[in-house]
């Protein structure tokens, strides 16, 4: 596959709970490959933060 | 409370009621799993279910195996540990929107230990990276006030 024809896209979401990168390639409009890093920045337990929870 | 007694549930020295007999002094074998965003899994959960787990190329029913776990630890009057590794789940698509991962013990049926949140995902023939907090009060995975 000739590598110029896809179309690169990334993004991040920047919060209090988590750093989320992302990266997509495109070919012809459709999506080929999108890979994601999550890095938790503190124990969220479904959504709350509790004292303690194990 | 004791914090050392907090750092000792961690380990399993104490028990106040029915409980299994360990069959060795090792840590037990843990693994975490995806769930769909649309899936209901909460505090309220006990045990690992395939219903609301995530599906598609790649992925393994019940998840990956989380390798180590740093030695409980406490600071402060907060007990606690994180998994030593990210979990990485290689070249999965996984194309229904997910965000929550479910800790469970596999040495133990299954029982759940506990469900952390993130920003919805999908996965298209690529890898998805959950990097573990610092392993330290206040931002560790696990931890016990």
């Amino acid at each position: 596959m000739d590598d110029s024809l896809l179309e690169h896209r990334a993004g991040n979401i920047d919060n209090d709970n988590e750093l989320t990168t992302w990266v997509e390639y495109w070919l012809d409009g459709e999506l080929v490959h999108r890979s994601v890093h999550v890095t938790l920045k503190k124990y969220t337990v479904t959504g709350e933060t509790i004292a303690a929870f194990f | 409370m004791c914090t050392s007694f907090k750092t000792q549930l961690l380990t399993g020295t104490h028990s106040f009621g029915t409980a299994p007999i360990r069959a060795a002094t090792t840590a037990d074998t843990f693994n975490a799993a995806l769930y769909l965003a649309s899936a209901t899994i909460n505090a309220a959960t006990t045990v690992y279910s395939a219903t609301g787990e995530v599906t598609g190329t790649g992925y393994t029913p019940g998840g990956i195996s989380i390798t180590s776990w740093n030695a409980p630890a406490a600071t402060g009057t907060t007990a606690f540990t994180t998994p030593t590794a990210s979990f990485v789940y290689t070249t999965v698509t996984l194309s229904t929107s997910f965000d929550s991962v479910l800790i469970y013990n596999v040495t133990q049926g299954n029982k759940a230990v506990s469900v952390h949140t993130f920003g919805a995902q999908t996965i298209t023939a690529g890898t998805f990276t959950l990097t573990m907090p610092t392993n330290a009060a206040g931002t560790a995975l696990l931890q016990i006030a």
